[in-house]
């Protein structure tokens, strides 16, 4: 699979163009298995191709930072845009995860 | 020499008396989200909405109708490809999401409707982050999204016979704002 990546103990997720409650069912459980079976520290978001993401991202973000955040696992968004930055700050995901250029 | 001309602004009279309407109707099935803010989006262009503006409308529709699909008709998964995780006997409650938008001068009416099990107490789901829903790794976010993101929020539920909601946004702003950023 491509949209997933394990470089070193960091697991890089590639997210597609829109981001929404239909996607987030398998965004999620593959990044749970490649967490629980790759034993990675940290979790990199990748929003360079994505263009749309809505409430159900957050919920993504949240869901995989609970899971690494208890073993001192940091979570990390890069290439967010003008549009999904917003939606990261509105939430108050930059208190929680570390938002990149 | 080519040159590009720049598209003329819709006059004030003529944005004022601009009426439209359209409504569409769908299967309650996750598939259909991104359906749904398309169509609302290719509406909406004749307005001349800014890239922003475009945004916001798509992300409260789409938190409007993935509300009707999940919590009003309890369809988590849509009819395949993504939800194929799941096994695929998981059965998907039959109903239908209506979309409604009317667009009078600069304003865009939207409203978003489902016959489904409705809402029992609509100030606690409108809380920010409180979902009724933890196990599927919603955020809580959608009420406060549509309401950040539009200008009014309406809802109007009943238990188990469905729910309204209805958003208001000022569209067309870029006149005004031009040349900032």
């Amino acid at each position: 699979m491509e949209e997933f990546k394990v470089i070193d103990n960091y697991l890089c997720v590639k997210l597609p163009e829109e981001v929404d409650h239909h996607k987030s069912a398998y965004i999620s459980e593959n990044a749970d298995r490649y967490i629980l079976g790759e034993q990675v520290n940290h979790v990199v978001f990748d929003f360079e191709a994505t263009r749309f993401m809505d409430s159900s991202g957050i919920g993504i973000i949240m869901g995989r930072y609970k899971k690494i955040a208890c073993f001192g696992g940091k979570v990390f968004a890069i290439h967010a845009d003008r549009q999904i930055k917003r939606i990261l700050y509105m939430s108050g995901m930059h208190k929680i995860i570390e938002i990149m250029e | 020499m080519i040159e590009i001309k720049q598209k003329e602004p819709i006059a004030a009279g003529e944005r004022d008396s601009m009426k439209n309407e359209m409504a569409l109707e769908f299967d309650a099935v996750s598939t259909n989200e991104s359906f749904a803010r398309v169509a609302v989006a290719a509406f909406i262009t004749p307005l001349n909405p800014t890239v922003e503006e475009l945004a916001d409308v798509k992300t409260a529709v789409s938190e409007a109708v993935t509300n009707a699909i999940i919590h009003g008709y309890e369809n988590v998964y849509g009819y395949g490809r993504h939800g194929e995780l799941k096994p695929v006997h998981v059965k998907v409650q039959e109903g239908k999401v209506y979309v409604r938008c009317r667009i009078e001068g600069d304003i865009l009416h939207i409203e978003v409707e489902d016959k489904g099990i409705g809402i029992e107490n609509l100030d606690k789901a409108m809380e920010p982050l409180y979902t009724s829903k933890p196990e599927l790794e919603r955020s809580g976010m959608g009420f406060a999204f549509m309401e950040a993101f539009m200008d009014d929020l309406e809802v109007e539920s009943k238990p188990l016979l469905g729910t309204t909601v209805r958003m208001q946004k000022k569209l067309g702003c870029s006149n005004f704002i031009q040349g900032e950023d």
